[in-house]
């Protein structure tokens, strides 16, 4: 999978190509990536199988485990689709963790801004949609940077990384945070959203959200108008102007749906869980993102189980922490990433040799 | 250089030939590029390989050179074998091999002598020795005949000068054996000339030349011995002094009496202009263009190339800006572009798709794509212009280059209410049988009241085809003949008139 | 004093001196690579593994034993990333993120196995004035020096040649892998390098301490248009603006803290944005090898 535009050989539509070898190259993927991991694990004197077990035990062995990994999946879900979506768009988004901060502080200050009593029909879609506002104007500027300036939006959206989470701080520290607390005050009881109530854990029915915005961006890019030009731009931008898209404006606008995208994770978080902003929430959780979307080859749907997949691993991780680091998971997450990127160019250059037609 | 001398002395005492291919296959998957062909080629002789689009000529150079690699066959350079198991371009640059690819290739960032000497520099210290290179330079481009400011940045020169500087490379190298993959597809009339003659004299200082190409005027021009390639075998060689005459060579190429060139009778009364510019003006490619297209008219488009067609259609497609005047008659434009695989089509797009790319807002609701009126638009055109295969859920990558062309023509062709077609390069690149798809496609398109603009590099498809030629000369238009009085000669000479004339003097 | 005065002042242009430093390292390491055509974005890793190998040396033998470890440190990373982009030929970007991501969790996996810690090493003996200087002189000297290497040399020659046209290069016989190889692992040397400024200049290693510096040094390459004065020029302008941060952080002033850290990354978003449309990078970059 290729992130430059116009690169014909990144096929984000698996339609050919075979599912089995896709199967086949995350196995592959995975195991390497536990190998690496046990290495590490072994580093620190203890057995790898121990400690995986461990990890199985605590995600899928009880309904706490198993929901906090949901919990944390929702999360993937939204940055996941984040990435994917200005993926297929041939936008490479590594800045889904500025958007995330945006959107959970954007809804956790309205929520806490409300009136006591308002009710959840009011209140919900209001959050949720200064959620997705806030992600979506994060989302934009590097859109219209990249439109009107011709900055690289993977340079601009690191740096929007710090840049937002310095000037979130910077508001909440001076106007929203409770005293003596590093979290805004909660928000009222119509914004929050109910937990699902799995063991006690913190999934709530966020978590049916983020299952419906990935259909929603899979019927966009599927059966809409908006995504048909969308593939067309990310595909090739010039055959796509010729087709008479308007390249520079779904740059921004494909940019701003992924911030928007990257934006609703707050609601997990905030709205689900937490029902504050707080510093440092949803960290990393951009650049898992990234796994995420890579893994599931820019499909939506496959973002699910990819998501579902890391938030295991960094659960179980969690639960690992008492004998090794759970930085280790970072380390198979980015090992799963390469390898999927080695195959990815092993495929292309096999098609290659094959000969295409022309 | 001092190994050229050496070396061709050597080879004019012995009976070897200069280069043998012997039984080359290549395969790609399944499909063979080259099977079993065989090429001799003796010293100081001009060899063309002829064939048409997918013969599998410039497969058998890429060969030679150690840029493709074959799945058997042998190769044998001056009378010595060398292996073609892990032949790279660094063995054939040492056997003495040199080649001019069809697509320059040039760093158009560095200059002329950082071009030449690349790969195989002087030095002084750890420094590269620019003032010994320009001199070695010097010497060679005089010996040749080969003008060139060996300090210009090769972005800037001309397409003549660009394959001057090519030329000089293989020499810098010492090349005894030159390959040319297409060299004058991209000259025009009077530098084909040029450098045809600059070939002959190669021949006559004793280097060997095999040259590529479909255009068989230059083979009965240039050539000493020709080969004939069909369908990646060889058909037929003909040896020195047995070369016949082109019409029998081009039954070769076919395999059968070449089709009646197509040649609708020009149109009289021509309609109402659908297409005027007015002082086009774009960077330094256009200097202020006038033009005006009519409906029901071949407009064509005649120029060596970098004289700013490309950079036209693009302007009257709106695609790139330009300061002027454009007026359009309503109605649709279509748009046949000169990179189809840049501007055309979207490779991992299925056949349906492409078809749809530009006309989403027909094919849609106010929201969702019309899927079943997609397909059955798809299922219509690929059948109309006989697309093969024609299903329309295949990815486009899957088609040969005619058959993408086809496809892009289609979707272009079939645009409702369609006024003005500009047109680039249609057959470029694609077999007979689709070039004459594509060339009917066009009169008819012409017959129906369309305004056609035609720019091809083939002045014999613009003279067929076009009611009127205009020539456009360094972001001018210079001319504009009706097609009587187009002659090859009047155009050829109208091409360069306005040209500084730097030609080889060889 | 005031703040004109400040930045006047023969300290601050000392300050701004050493902020340059490990900027200017990995943007000429940037430079070698993208003008072979190679994304230089996991500059990133190669700084935060170099400071953290720079570290361990430093502890080990003293901080020129640590300066060679950060060399040592970075050119490890550029060889797995060389492997996988060049050789292999996978997607720069996505690697190049996902090498830095690696580096991360290995860097804080890697500390608590040395050093039993999840935030920082302990002290480990610093660069001092001399080694300071020493730096800063070299940095200077590498600028210059590299600059005439793309210019004027036959390494250099092919170094722009494969970043613009490598069919052109392998055409005429050239290892084109070869010369990317060579120019990548110059970028992790010298990255490194920097990466071990980081960690000898405040005498220790601490989580994530390059903290976004490898891609404001990708912006530097960008911006000094792919030259290696023009990059080091464009990571004097983060000096400075990393001088002033310091600064106005020292200065306990009425801004921010939040607001002031921000300034070197609102300045990279300028600069990028307002210097990428005229800048042409080489046409090559981030393209496989066919």
């Amino acid at each position: 999978m290729s992130w430059d535009r116009g690169d014909s050989g990144a096929s984000a539509s698996s339609s050919h190509g075979g599912a089995w070898t896709a199967l086949y190259v995350t196995l592959v993927a995975l195991l390497v990536a536990l190998l690496a991991a046990s290495l590490l694990v072994i580093a620190f004197d203890e057995s790898p199988a121990r400690v995986f077990a461990l990890v199985v035990a605590h995600t899928l062995g009880e309904p706490y485990g198993a929901g906090q990994a949901l919990f944390r999946a929702t999360t993937l879900v939204f940055t996941g689709l984040s990435v994917a979506l200005a993926h297929r768009a041939g936008l490479f988004n590594v800045g889904a963790e500025g958007q995330l901060v945006a959107g959970s502080f954007a809804c956790a200050a309205l929520g806490a801004a409300l009136p006591a009593g308002t009710p959840a029909v009011l209140a919900l879609p209001a959050v949720l949609l200064a959620a997705a506002a806030a992600g979506g104007a994060v989302g934009a500027i590097p859109g219209v940077l990249r439109a009107r300036f011709g900055a690289h939006e993977v340079i601009t959206t690191i740096m929007l990384n710090f840049v937002v989470s310095g000037a979130v701080l910077f508001v909440a520290r001076t106007w929203l945070f409770a005293p003596e607390t590093i979290h805004t005050r909660a928000v009222v009881p119509g914004a929050t959203i109910p937990a699902l109530g799995l063991g006690g854990s913190a999934v709530s029915w966020a978590a049916v959200l983020a299952l419906a915005c990935a259909l929603g961006v899979t019927w966009l890019l599927t059966r809409s108008r908006f995504g048909f030009e969308l593939r067309a731009v990310g595909q090739n931008p010039d055959a796509a102007r010729a087709g008479g898209v308007n390249v520079g404006r779904m740059t921004v606008i494909a940019m701003a749906a992924a911030g928007a995208l990257a934006g609703l994770a707050g609601s997990g978080t905030v709205l689900g869980y937490k029902h504050y902003f707080e510093k440092g929430l949803g960290a990393d959780a951009g650049f898992t993102g990234i796994a995420v979307a890579l893994l599931a080859r820019g499909n939506p749907l496959a973002v699910l189980p990819a998501a579902l997949l890391f938030a295991l691993l960094a659960e179980g991780g969690l639960a690992a922490g008492a004998r090794v680091p759970r930085e280790i998971v970072d380390v198979m997450l980015a090992v799963i990433v390469i390898v999927l990127a080695v195959a990815a160019a092993e495929t292309r250059r096999v098609r290659a040799s094959a000969g295409d037609g022309a | 250089m001092t190994a050229t001398g050496a070396v061709g002395v050597a080879v004019a005492s012995a009976p070897a030939a200069a280069l043998e291919l012997c039984g080359i296959d290549v395969r790609y998957g399944a499909r063979f590029a080259n099977r079993g062909v065989s090429l001799r080629v003796e010293p100081g002789t001009v060899h063309a390989v002829v064939g048409e689009n997918g013969a599998g000529k410039s497969t058998l150079l890429g060969v030679a050179y150690g840029e493709v690699r074959a799945a058997a066959g042998r190769l044998v350079v001056h009378g010595r074998e060398a292996a073609l198991v892990g032949h790279t371009p660094a063995r054939a640059i040492a056997l003495g091999l040199g080649m001019v690819h069809q697509h320059f290739m040039l760093v158009p960032t560095l200059t002329v002598v950082e071009n030449v000497i690349l790969g195989r520099e002087p030095r002084r210290g750890p420094l590269v020795d620019f003032s010994r290179a320009e001199a070695e330079l010097a010497t060679l481009a005089a010996a040749h005949g080969l003008a060139l400011d060996p300090r210009a940045l090769v972005e800037t020169l001309s397409v003549g000068e660009r394959q001057r500087v090519e030329i000089a490379k293989v020499l810098f190298r010492g090349a005894e054996v030159l390959l040319f993959d297409e060299p004058t597809a991209v000259l025009g009339p009077s530098e084909v000339g040029a450098f045809l003659r600059a070939l002959r004299g190669l021949a006559e200082r004793g280097k060997t030349v095999v040259l590529v190409t479909h255009k068989l005027d230059e083979v009965a021009a240039v050539a000493d011995a020709v080969t004939v390639l069909r369908h990646g075998e060889r058909v037929v060689s003909y040896a020195q002094g047995s070369v016949p005459a082109p019409e029998m060579i081009a039954r070769a190429i076919i395999g059968r009496e070449p089709p009646p060139p197509l040649m609708p009778p020009p149109v009289r009364d021509r309609g109402a202009p659908v297409l005027t510019a007015r002082g086009l003006i774009s960077g330094s490619s256009l200097l202020g263009v006038d033009l005006e297209l009519r409906a029901g008219e071949i407009l064509g488009l005649a120029g060596v190339e970098g004289n700013g067609q490309a950079e036209l259609v693009l302007a009257l497609a709106r695609l790139s800006a330009c300061a002027g005047e454009i007026v359009r008659a309503p109605g649709a434009l279509g748009h046949i572009p000169a990179d189809r695989h840049r501007h055309g089509l979207v490779a991992d797009f299925t056949l349906a798709e492409n078809l749809t790319l530009g006309r989403q807002r027909e094919l849609s609701g106010r929201v969702t794509m019309d899927r079943a009126r997609v397909l059955t638009h798809a299922r219509e055109l690929l059948a109309r212009f006989d697309v093969r295969p024609g299903e329309p859920d295949l990815p486009v990558r899957a088609l040969s280059g005619g058959n993408q062309q086809k496809l892009v023509v289609a979707r272009e062709l079939s645009r409702p209410g369609l006024t003005v077609l500009l047109c680039a390069h249609p057959t470029r690149g694609v077999d007979l049988a689709a070039a004459d798809t594509i060339r009917r496609a066009l009169v008819e398109a012409r017959a129906a009241g369309v305004g056609v603009l035609l720019i091809s590099s083939d002045l014999g498809e613009l003279r067929a085809l076009s009611d009127r030629i205009a020539v456009l000369v360094r972001g001018r238009i210079v001319a504009t003949l009706a097609r009587d009085a187009a002659t090859e000669e009047a155009l050829g000479a109208l091409m360069t008139a306005a040209r500084e004339s730097q030609e080889p003097s060889a | 004093m005031t703040l004109i005065e400040t930045i006047l002042s023969v300290g601050f242009v000392a300050q701004a001196l050493r902020v340059t430093v490990p900027y200017a390292l990995a943007a000429l390491g940037g430079t070698l690579a993208e003008r072979a055509g190679v994304v230089s974005l996991a500059l990133e890793g190669m700084l935060l593994f170099g400071a953290f190998t720079a570290t361990l040396g430093s502890a080990l033998g003293g901080p020129a034993l640590g300066a060679l470890c950060g060399i040592v440190g970075g050119l490890l990373v550029a060889a797995v990333y060389e492997l996988i982009v060049v050789r292999w030929r996978a997607d720069q970007v996505v690697c190049a993120i996902a090498i830095n991501l690696l580096v991360l969790g290995l860097t804080r996996t890697l500390l608590v196995l040395v050093w039993g810690s999840a935030s920082s090493s302990p002290r480990v003996p610093g660069l001092g004035s001399t080694g300071t200087w020493a730096f800063v002189a070299a940095a200077a000297v590498l600028a210059l020096a590299l600059s005439e290497l793309v210019r004027r040399t036959p390494w250099g020659l092919r170094l722009r040649a494969a970043g613009e046209r490598p069919d052109a290069l392998a055409s005429l016989g050239v290892d084109v892998e070869r010369v990317r190889w060579g120019a990548v692992l110059a970028s992790g040397a010298l990255a490194g390098l920097g990466g071990a400024w980081l960690a000898l200049d405040v005498g220790g290693f601490s989580d994530a301490m390059s903290s976004g510096r490898g891609y404001i040094a990708l912006a530097a390459v960008v911006s000094g248009k792919w030259r290696p004065l023009g990059a080091t020029a464009a990571c004097l302008l983060f000096g400075v603006a990393g001088a002033l941060e310091l600064n106005l952080q020292a200065e306990a002033t009425s801004l921010p803290r939040e607001l002031v850290q921000m300034l070197p990354y609102v300045v990279t978003l300028i600069a990028v944005s307002s210097v990428a449309r005229g800048a042409r990078a080489p046409s090559a970059l981030g393209q496989p090898l066919g």
